[in-house]
């Protein structure tokens, strides 16, 4: 079975939204999240920063493993702190990767569907199983599995009530590029169907190839929120890198750097690199310089728009 | 609650700490028969056999061993994760482990404590022995089950109450026998089989009301407890 076989929460329920709102959290007098606020939509989110940054923080107090020290963090208008109910929605996968190890996979996916009072405990744990690729190893006893399984299956016992809110702490350690690629296929699909998913990672990779949308956490506070493609452009204080190709490099780079918006061009042997501080101005007018000048353009594209620019924009700032 | 149960269970019984169950039992029982064997007289080796051993160390160790296990080692290891990330009630969770801790450690002292006072005295004293067994148990493993969510080191703590509270201050402080569970279990055995083994040192409604203060004081503190889990961040 793959990823397909999933459900979608919109089935007789609606989606959920996972809001903070000036949420804090500090261990004596060290201040672990910083007044942070933010709603996380369906779809698949990227919380992302650096070691220590408060990630996991913020996840175990969306999971209700955390009282924040001051604001609010509630899923749907209900609070998370020392409310079980949320957990009939909600769907967790912590860092540790510790599991009942005495029990095999489908005992222990079987009682977290049993312990969520599924109607049809069996099936449900043999269709959670099969979304992860487990069924072969299913009656394994746990212990005996490579931390990837392990991994696979404790996201099997937090999917096998279909949460509509998943939270995912470094979902990917351990797990081989197939298992990975294979995850964050499920992942996608699941944030397609209208599922919230968080997934916490210091890998920008990972972070960039399943999701747009970022929450960044620099020293405790959110340095940044939305689709990184985005937040990457509102940075206005720094110049936009664009690598160009056209059928006459020298030409275009003599009339580009006479244009307001564009603070600098390189002539490279591979085509030009162009810094422009405005994006907007830049790219209406690249087209219409190309044009007057009669060149042809063949390749244009932003060279520091990967997530990893932004992040380390952001951690600069 | 069953499947709580269930892999409480099989967490406690399935792995190799079972055996740890297993000496004090049979010491007890083996020293016992030995006595027998040899015709010493029952005054002579009861006491310090049935209650110096069997009451006053056996119980109270096993009941630290399981009642400390069957949560504590949950949440040392991080697993206690996957129940509590479940709509459960928290007092279903408690009272799932309690039943387990209580019922293993009624189970494993009760039978040997029995034998040793069908050995001593009459089958009216095993039957009282195993009535204070069941008593202590659940006051015990309650007290060591909430102390696993109190502290990270619930077994220094509960030999301390053990050996520290009961066993040292209790003989010459008389005051800290008021919050002994030993004692308790002693009054109610000696009520319901009076033997010269057994010097009730504490009243019997006092061995009552201190039982059900310690269980059901116990349950409710580590329910609100569980409510209240938080997990550190390894990286935050």
């Amino acid at each position: 079975m793959t990823a397909t076989s999933l459900t979608a929460p919109t089935k007789g329920t609606t989606v959920s939204v996972v809001e903070l709102q000036n949420v804090s959290r500090w261990y004596g007098n060290v201040v672990a999240v910083n007044d942070i606020s933010m709603s996380l939509q369906p779809g698949v989110t990227g919380l992302l920063g650096p070691n220590g940054a408060g990630k996991t923080t913020v996840l175990h107090m969306m999971a209700g493993f955390l009282s924040p020290s001051r604001g609010s963090v509630t899923i749907d208008g209900s609070p998370t702190w020392r409310n079980p109910g949320i957990y009939r929605h909600l769907g967790l996968v912590a860092e540790r990767e510790a599991v009942h190890g005495f029990l095999t996979a489908r005992e222990f996916v079987t009682a977290c569907a049993k312990m969520q009072k599924l109607p049809d405990p069996a099936a449900a744990a043999a269709r959670a199983l099969a979304m992860v690729e487990m069924t072969d190893a299913q009656d394994r006893r746990i212990e005996t599995f490579s931390k990837g399984m392990r991994q696979r299956t404790r996201v099997a016992g937090a999917l096998v009530h279909e949460p509509r809110v998943l939270l995912l702490d470094e979902p990917f350690n351990g797990m081989d590029p197939r298992q990975r690629m294979h995850m964050m296929q499920l992942l996608h699909t699941l944030g397609e169907q209208g599922h919230t998913i968080l997934f916490s990672s210091h890998i920008l990779e990972e972070v960039e190839q399943l999701s747009g949308l970022v929450q960044v956490i620099v020293a405790g506070r959110l340095a940044a929120s939305g689709d990184y493609r985005r937040i990457r452009r509102l940075m206005t204080n720094r110049p936009h890198v664009f690598a160009v190709q056209s059928s006459d490099d020298r030409r275009l780079a003599v009339a580009l750097i006479a244009e307001k918006s564009v603070s600098g061009v390189e002539i490279e042997t591979t085509g030009l690199t162009v810094r422009a501080s405005d994006y907007g101005s830049f790219t209406r007018a690249l087209p219409r310089i190309a044009l007057g000048e009669g060149i042809r353009l063949r390749k244009l594209l932003p060279s520091d728009e990967s997530l990893e620019s932004v992040f380390s924009y952001l951690l600069e700032a | 609650m069953s499947t709580v149960a269930y892999i409480t269970a099989r967490g406690l019984l399935g792995r190799r700490r079972v055996l740890l169950l297993l000496p004090l039992p049979v010491l007890l029982v083996g020293l016992a028969l030995i006595c027998r064997a040899y015709d010493v007289p029952a005054r002579q080796w009861g006491q310090p056999v049935v209650v110096g051993l069997g009451l006053a160390v056996m119980l109270p160790v096993i009941a630290l061993i399981v009642g400390t296990a069957v949560l504590g080692s949950e949440v040392d290891d991080g697993t206690i994760v996957h129940i509590l990330t479940k709509p459960l009630p928290r007092r279903d969770i408690i009272f799932a482990k309690l039943l387990v801790a209580a019922g293993v450690t009624t189970v494993t002292t009760a039978v040997p404590l029995f034998i040793t006072g069908v050995l001593a005295d009459s089958v009216r004293f095993g039957l009282a022995l195993v009535a204070g067994a069941a008593v202590g148990a659940l006051a015990y493993t309650a007290l060591f089950l909430l102390l696993s969510l109190l502290t990270r080191r619930p077994v220094l703590l509960g030999l301390v109450y053990i050996l520290v509270w009961e066993g040292l201050l209790g003989r010459f402080m008389t005051g800290t026998r008021v919050l002994s569970i030993q004692q308790y279990v002693i009054a109610i055995t000696d009520k319901l089989a009076p033997t010269d083994m057994m010097a009730g040192k504490v009243s019997i409604p006092v061995a009552i009301v201190m039982s059900i203060v310690f269980a059901f004081g116990g349950t409710l503190y580590a329910i609100n407890r569980l409510g209240s889990f938080s997990m550190a961040g390894e990286t935050s």
